[in-house]
């Protein structure tokens, strides 16, 4: 067997960014999956993108990751979440084609050199706390440099329908026992976690006669920056409710729900409940929107999206059967909830390398996230960790001021996971600065200087940027008055200060059109410069008045805190800060601010000590 | 990079104050108060606020970069006015382009950071915001008067709220959320900041400014407080003002102790009351017996159960000492006996301890107000625009919060997002 530089173990989201990127940095990669036709498989909600999530896609794929092409290949209803709200707080999503986004993530790994491997990875190995590669439930060993482990729902997966379970990593596939238990033997300690998906409908059993529809955009906004528009037929949601009746046979079968009847002990989302816990915890809410989703142009499967359930089958057809349009529906597949295990995140580095042994990189579900878009972006970072770790390549920097992705990561590794944590972009205290539509200049150019961005990428990017800039130019150029300006319609106070382009359309209500009328020569850029330059201009009094606290968060990311300090030494510290600190072990001053509770004086405290340390090691 | 200042000395009847500024800009700053003497040289200066009033005659110090406690540029102004002098200076300072008051050991933050701290001192330093740490939790029921905190936990929770609405708004637009959210973002915005218009208002018109120790003398009715205090009053010399407490219930006496500020409070008796004029004596009590620096706890009986907790520093005496037989630890308003004592012994233990540094704290917290008072007030500009810019109100909302977060502590995503959850059935 080859020696690998990196095996990545899971072929879903993160595994599947992850293994492209390993590719692109020219490592030497191999995929372990017990399903070589299930790789890059949407296992619930076939969507990608949306509020956070869209902009995680965004960041990916500026980092020319896989997901945002796959989906646009795939794409059968665009639609630009908060199209009528500002820039920032857009997302950019669309359901997309089951089969199609298979197909597309599966194409796409084809163009790159890696190693299939079809089987069950029982148990990491390791010789001096360095991982040494893996071994497989039939003997066999992949000896490697490093691994990515990305097993999803797979690790001691149980699936629960009422009463009914089945030990599954997704319906119809066998779960992966061995490697949790052989991992225990090494020390980890994992918690459960669970998530629900909703019964699959027969599109031609459904009665869409007085059912509202929900079209796709007009004007679709892709998932990738690279993509010119869709390649699929678009389609149309269909939009029903639940009901009184519907409430009653769940509340009556309540207890037959594997939820409620006690059979499931993981923590689920809050944010993604099933239709037994919004029926319970929202009583007093009379219906329940239901989103009928076509997974497919070829397909007669509809994902009926807010009926999450792990009631049993028959109260499943009963309930499904009251909501209206669906009087006669048939089901394909019952809905369930999958339980499956995860290690806290905290024990991992900001590279998503695991304190478990040198070398192992977790990513995805096993680190208490759910979505496909948070996989995938830990796939991606988790590579770009082995990148840093094997051929030492320039680093990619994600913090919290830059990315979303450097949100999630900070989040993860401080604060760990007590339930399944989802991006929203309320978790960005910079919203304002990490806009899906500037993913690609916060991140490009630090991927192609690490090696991860294609040259092909890159050159647009750069012609992008370009043109870009020349439209700035000149609109830092123009210098307007007052008077000026409302000869065109722009309504300015009489202060005689003039104003250039930047400083006009941040105004509300001012748009290119009448800036065109003042500078004509505007008018010679493409939309897609000058809609930049628009939403830029919107947001920059807002981000320059947020630039010291972001300057406060760099300086303070680059005070590290040696690994092993111990916190209970620290004069000035809390017993409760002291037991925080010690469970995230931050690796920064900077990181160490993300953690509940932590105030000014405890950082001083903290830096105070680490400065005595060094002036001792020194002295 | 800001510059920050602060009181270097402790806040008292002292002769002198030292105000301290560090940054980049310091000397620019400095130099609109007053023409600065060269680095090195002290020289006396007229310091002129910004409308041309003097402040003070004081001694200016200048330091340069690299040779200063911070590392910074930092330029010290001995003032000799006292306590209105110091805060107007300080007030002054606030007022100023990227100048503010320093964060608790923001000072040692700066000069740890620009290398200019060897191993002990740092080692001295870490005890110091330890002890810096603790007081800070005192601070807001103190300063402005007693409702303050109740005041902020209640600001808080409707910011909350508000936050959590217009962030539903935005990460669930797509799914069942009510239309009229902004109606009940705009209530709670509105109500919030005239409350803190208020507050700013009457702390404004209530020009005492304390400073100094606190001694709470506590104890249950007719225990003899009223008699203690006028004995404590009787034998000092110089009583320095004679002054109502905030409310009708607290009778407070500034008295120079052996060099000291000390007020003594004479709360209200400590009872379970039905009188709702009483009680609300009552819990003023309770809460200027928790911000004090010391308690004195006048008790009938030894070995009676207090009524508060009693703190490392504390002191308690058995009243009518003047009938009883054995006098050790027992006063006597009424003899003045043991009097003396109590006061030599409150003294001692005073002299040991840190001074809340109150004037600095209270400009803070009223810079902290008035700034989160006018993001509010742009929050709800925000509100009249059509199409609501939900992004931008939520990022006014969120800079008004942090001005929050000194005094009250920093609200963090996760409530938002319990709030969220808690209140919208979402999730698809």
């Amino acid at each position: 067997m080859k020696h690998f530089d990196v095996v990545v173990v899971g072929g879903g989201h993160a595994g599947c960014e992850a293994l492209h990127a390993a590719c692109r940095y020219g490592l030497h990669a191999a995929l372990v999956t017990l399903d070589k036709t299930k790789v890059g498989v949407m296992s619930c909600n076939p969507a990608i993108g949306g509020l956070g999530k869209g902009h995680l896609v965004r960041e990916i794929d500026a980092l020319d990751g896989i997901m945002g092409t796959a989906a646009d290949l795939s794409g059968i209803q665009f639609r630009l979440l908060n199209r009528s709200k500002g820039p920032a707080v857009q997302g950019p999503r669309t359901q997309s084609d089951r089969e199609l986004y298979l197909q597309a993530i599966q194409a796409l790994l084809a163009q790159q050199d890696y190693t299939l491997i079809e089987g069950e990875a029982a148990a990491l190995m390791s010789s001096g706390g360095v991982v040494t590669g893996v071994r497989l439930a039939d003997g066999s060993e992949i000896p490697a440099r490093s691994v990515i482990l990305t097993a999803g729902t797979f690790m001691r997966g149980t699936i629960h329908i009422g009463d009914k379970r089945v030990s599954a990593g997704r319906m119809g596939e066998k779960a992966a026992d061995e490697l949790s238990q052989q991992m225990e033997s090494l020390g980890a300690v994992f918690g459960r976690l669970k998530t629900g998906t909703p019964p699959r409908l027969n599109s031609d059993t459904i009665d869409w006669s007085h059912l509202e529809l929900q079209p796709a955009d007009a004007d679709p906004v892709m998932l990738s920056f690279l993509s010119k528009g869709p390649t699929a037929s678009q389609v149309s949601c269909g939009i029903t409710h639940t009901n009184a009746q519907t409430h009653d046979i769940i509340r009556e079968n309540i207890g037959k729900s594997a939820m409620y009847g006690g059979h499931i002990e993981g923590v689920g989302p809050r944010y993604c409940p099933s239709i037994e816990d919004k029926i319970t915890r929202f009583a007093d809410k009379s219906s329940h929107q239901v989103f009928l989703e076509p997974e497919g142009l070829k397909t007669n499967c509809i994902y009926p999206n807010g009926i999450s359930t792990s009631l049993p089958e028959d109260v499943q057809e009963a309930y499904v059967r009251s909501i209206v349009g669906l009087e006669n529906v048939e089901i394909q597949q019952p809905g369930y909830a999958i339980e499956y295990d995860f290690l806290n995140p905290q024990g991992l580095s900001t590279d998503l390398e695991s304190n478990l042994m040198g070398g192992l990189f977790l990513a995805g579900q096993i680190n208490g996230t759910t979505g496909y878009e948070e996989a995938a972006a830990q796939g991606l970072v988790a590579a770009i960790g082995v990148a840093k770790r094997l051929k030492g390549v320039c680093p990619i920097i994600f913090d919290r001021s830059t990315s979303y992705i450097g949100v999630m990561i900070d989040d993860l590794t401080t604060r760990g996971a007590t339930e399944p944590y989802r991006m929203f972009t309320s978790r960005a205290e910079f919203r304002l600065k990490l806009r899906a539509d500037n993913a690609d200049q916060r991140l490009t150019e630090q991927g192609h200087a690490s090696g991860l961005v294609s040259r092909h990428r890159y050159d647009l990017y750069q012609e992008k940027i370009r043109r870009l800039d020349q439209c700035r130019s000149l609109l830092s150029s123009m210098a307007v008055s007052p008077n000026e300006a409302r000869r065109v319609g722009i309504d300015l106070g009489l202060d005689g200060r003039r104003r250039n382009g930047h400083e006009l359309l941040s105004i509300p209500g001012v748009t290119i059109a009448k800036l065109a009328d003042l500078a004509p020569a505007l008018s010679g850029f493409e939309s897609e410069s000058l809609d930049q330059a628009a939403r830029e201009a919107l947001y920059v009094t807002y981000i320059e008045r947020q630039s010291r606290d972001i300057d406060a968060l760099t300086r303070d990311l680059s005070i590290k805190i040696p690994s092993g300090f111990h916190y209970a030494g620290v004069a000035g510290l809390s017993s409760e800060m002291i037991a925080k600190l010690s469970a995230a072990r931050p690796e920064s001053l900077g990181a160490a601010k993300n953690i509940e509770g932590v105030t000014p004086a405890a950082l001083t405290a903290v830096l105070l000590s680490i400065k005595s340390q060094s002036l001792k090691n020194t002295g | 990079m800001d510059s920050i200042f602060a009181q270097a000395t402790a806040t008292g009847r002292a002769g002198v104050s030292v105000i301290r500024l560090s940054g980049p800009q310091a000397f620019d700053i400095a130099g609109t108060f007053c023409k600065l003497p060269a680095v090195g040289r002290a020289g006396l200066r007229a310091v002129r606020a910004r409308d041309g009033a003097l402040i003070d005659h004081a001694l200016v110090l200048c330091f340069e970069q690299g040779a200063s406690f911070t590392g910074e540029r930092v330029v010290e102004f001995q003032v000799h006015g006292g306590l209105a002098t110091v805060a107007k200076l300080l007030s002054e300072l606030s007022e100023q382009e990227d100048c503010r008051l320093a964060e608790p050991g923001e000072f040692t933050r700066r000069a740890l950071e620009n290398g200019q701290l060897d191993l002990n001192q740092v080692e001295a330093l870490s005890d110091l915001i330890d002890a810096e740490t603790e007081s800070q939790r005192q601070q807001a029921i103190r300063v402005l008067d007693g409702s303050f905190g109740d005041a902020g936990a209640q600001w808080r929770g409707k910011l909350l709220r508000a936050a959590a609405l217009l962030e539903a708004s935005i990460d669930f637009s797509d799914e069942e959320i009510p239309d009229d959210l902004s109606v009940e973002v705009v209530s709670l915005v509105t109500e919030t900041r005239a409350s803190i218009a208020a507050v700013l208002e009457r702390s404004r018109m209530a020009s005492k400014i304390r400073s100094g120790f606190t001694v709470a003398i506590i104890g249950a009715p007719n225990v003899g407080k009223s008699t203690l205090l006028n004995a404590i009053v009787g034998r000092q010399a110089a009583i320095t003002s004679d002054v109502a407490g905030t409310t009708r219930d607290v009778i407070e006496c500034r008295v120079d102790l052996q060099g000291l500020a000390v007020s003594f409070l004479d709360t209200a008796g400590l009872r379970d009351s039905d009188d709702a004029i009483e009680s609300l004596g009552i819990s003023k009590a309770y809460e200027m017996a928790a911000a004090a620096d010391m308690r004195v706890f006048l008790i009938e009986e030894a070995g009676e159960a207090l009524p508060i907790e009693m703190r490392d520093g504390d002191i308690v005496r058995l009243n009518k000492g003047d009938e009883r037989c054995s006098d050790v630890g027992s006063v006597s308003g009424k003899t003045g006996e043991g009097v003396s004592e109590l006061l030599t012994l409150i003294a001692e233990r005073l002299k040991v301890k840190t001074p809340q540094d109150v004037v600095a704290i209270r400009e803070r917290q009223i810079t902290g107000l008035r700034s989160a008072e006018s993001f509010l007030g742009r929050v709800l500009e925000l509100t009249d625009l059509d199409p609501l810019p939900f992004e931008l109100a939520s990022q006014e909302l969120y800079f008004a919060l942090s001005e929050l977060d000194f005094v009250f502590g920093r609200i963090d995503i996760e409530s938002v997002l319990d709030e969220i959850f808690s209140s919208f059935c979402l999730g698809k």
